[in-house]
């Protein structure tokens, strides 16, 4: 556990080697001129499972955001895979968004295949690439449903299966399974987790519960809102597989409670 | 909802609920024909004043040969006011999508011209126009406007989230165009047609009327006009309700075509339990 105080110190290339996304100094500021987040200092390595954790108004949908190019930081700089985040290649990313953001008047198979679809692959390609991606989130028989037709566990895997078939780099993620009931929340993390092992993707994880980021990441990094900033990060610890035995374990609950505890303390420093 | 019905008694409800919604207006309209009938019989009212239905309808077939003949020259009218709308209309909202700039310049032209009445516009365009041209263009006037104002709103209510997808993947502004505002559009869009139907014939009537005096159309709305001088009071009844027929029929015709190009996916178009 890394105290706020000292966390100001950057996080020192972590293990692994490459690092996938750097954020130095990084600030978004409201039109009128309040700063809404940072300055930021963010390293994330390659392959690495970071949760963004905070409450709501922390800015941390909006550092996604701002990973993405989907926004420009009022100062800093972003580099993915270190290039300018200006620069990026187009597949670079995935991203899934709080909702399934679907095409409703497209089939499944069609939505999956937009990114491909939009940078002009050849047919053959993206229809194999498509039914790759299906089968990874175990949608192959759903293919040609509209989205109307699906429940909402499903449209978020269709929405997962969409980021990952340009076989992207760095997954970003925005409170994918917010909105999901907790049976079927946990099942997409089950499913997630062992996506994750099998492609290795960089993922970065915004989620506003305790419990979820503890039990996906390998670093939680804890951040307060007014302005967004990064108050205490942890290295979760486990060395068993992430599975139900995992989640109800005495190990993973002392990793929440502490957690917890430093989500507090910081809302506490700030309203102080 | 979550109170356990047999579906069977279900069933038989909405059966019941659908047969009341055609037979409800249906014997509406049987009590004003017969009440119709009727204040006409006893009163003795004359044709040239206020005709019987069974005049009309006599008068109807009667004079299907002018009639028939007026109704497809109005309808042709229609259908090409129509298409003008539809085509200038859905063109116009793309370009203002597309450039801002365009749209500060001609949106406010465009209102302009939908509130000045086209009635008074009309005796004007049968001055500098050649008389089937003017015709087509009031036809145009009243109905572009719905088309334009609507799909507008289709193109600028896109998902914001969708819009980032697109932004994320390098999405050109013709890719975004076709892939995703022109789909997010069309309920609206389709809305827009279905107003513009019923006015391209309103349009087209007007232009009739007015175009009335110079003496060379042959609609449905010159023979009404055309009657009213000569009194014939049954022929404007039996014009009229050929009028109103097409409107329905065109009415219907649009909202069969919204109906059928939404049916998979628009909230709009799916049934109330899905």
């Amino acid at each position: 556990m890394v105290d706020i105080a000292a966390q100001t110190a950057i996080d020192p290339a972590p293990p692994g080697g490459a690092v996938a996304v750097r954020l130095r100094g990084v600030t978004k500021c409201y039109r009128q001129g309040v700063r809404a987040l940072g300055p930021l200092d963010l390293d994330v390595a390659a392959g690495e499972f970071v949760a963004l954790l905070g409450p709501s108004g922390c800015g941390k949908s909006t550092a996604l955001r701002l990973i993405a190019g989907l926004a420009k930081p009022s100062s800093g700089t972003v580099e993915l895979n270190a290039h300018p985040a200006a620069r990026r290649g187009e597949h670079a990313i995935g991203f899934v968004f709080q909702e399934p953001t679907l095409m409703p008047w497209a089939s499944v198979r069609g939505n999956v295949a937009l990114p491909l679809r939009l940078a002009k692959a050849p047919r053959a390609e993206i229809a194999a690439r498509v039914d790759d991606a299906l089968t990874r989130v175990g949608l192959r028989d759903a293919a040609e449903a509209l989205p109307r037709e699906l429940s909402g566990g499903m449209k978020m895997r269709v929405s997962l299966a969409r980021a990952l078939v340009t076989d992207p780099d760095i997954l970003l993620m925005d409170e994918p399974f917010a909105a999901l009931d907790e049976i079927t929340r946990f099942r997409l993390n089950n499913d997630l987790l062992t996506l994750w092992r099998e492609l290795r993707k960089t993922v970065i994880f915004v989620t506003h519960s305790v419990f979820e980021s503890v039990y996906l990441s390998q670093r939680v990094i804890v951040m307060t809102p007014k302005p967004g900033r990064i108050a205490a990060e942890f290295h979760v610890a486990s060395d068993e597989p992430r599975d139900e035995a995992f989640r109800t374990s005495v190990g993973y609950a002392a990793q929440c409670r502490e957690v917890s505890a430093a989500l507090a303390r910081a809302s506490s420093t700030e309203a102080a | 909802m979550s109170v356990a019905r047999d579906p069977q008694t279900e069933a038989r409800a909405a059966a019941a609920t659908r047969l009341l919604r055609i037979a409800l207006p249906v014997a509406v309209l049987v009590a004003v024909v017969v009440v119709w009938h009727f204040v006409v019989k006893l009163n003795d009212i004359p044709p040239y004043l206020l005709p019987g239905p069974g005049v009309v309808l006599r008068t109807l077939i009667a004079d299907w040969p002018v009639l028939g003949a007026s109704l497809v020259t109005t309808l042709w009218t229609t259908l090409q006011g129509f298409l003008a709308a539809a085509a200038g209309g859905i063109a116009l909202a793309i370009l203002f999508n597309q450039s801002r700039y365009l749209e500060y310049s001609l949106l406010p032209y465009a209102i302009i011209l939908q509130v000045t009445p086209v009635i008074a516009i009309a005796p004007l365009l049968l001055i500098y126009l050649p008389q089937d041209t003017a015709v087509i263009a009031c036809a145009f006037i009243v109905a572009f406007f719905p088309v334009l104002a609507n799909t507008t709103l289709g193109l600028n209510s896109v998902d914001r989230n969708l819009a980032g997808l697109f932004q994320l993947y390098g999405a050109s502004r013709a890719q975004t165009l076709l892939r995703l505002k022109l789909p997010a559009a069309l309920p609206y869009m389709l809305g827009g047609l279905r107003i513009a139907g019923g006015l391209s014939l309103i349009g087209a009537v007007v232009a009739e009327i007015a175009a009335g005096s110079a003496g060379a159309g042959s609609g449905l709305a010159y023979r009404i006009a055309e009657s009213s001088y000569r009194l014939n009071i049954p022929r404007m009844f039996a014009a009229l309700l050929l009028l109103s027929l097409a409107g329905i029929v065109i009415y219907g015709l649009l909202a069969l075509v919204s109906h059928l190009a939404l049916r998979r996916w628009h909230e709009s178009a799916l049934g109330k339990d899905t």
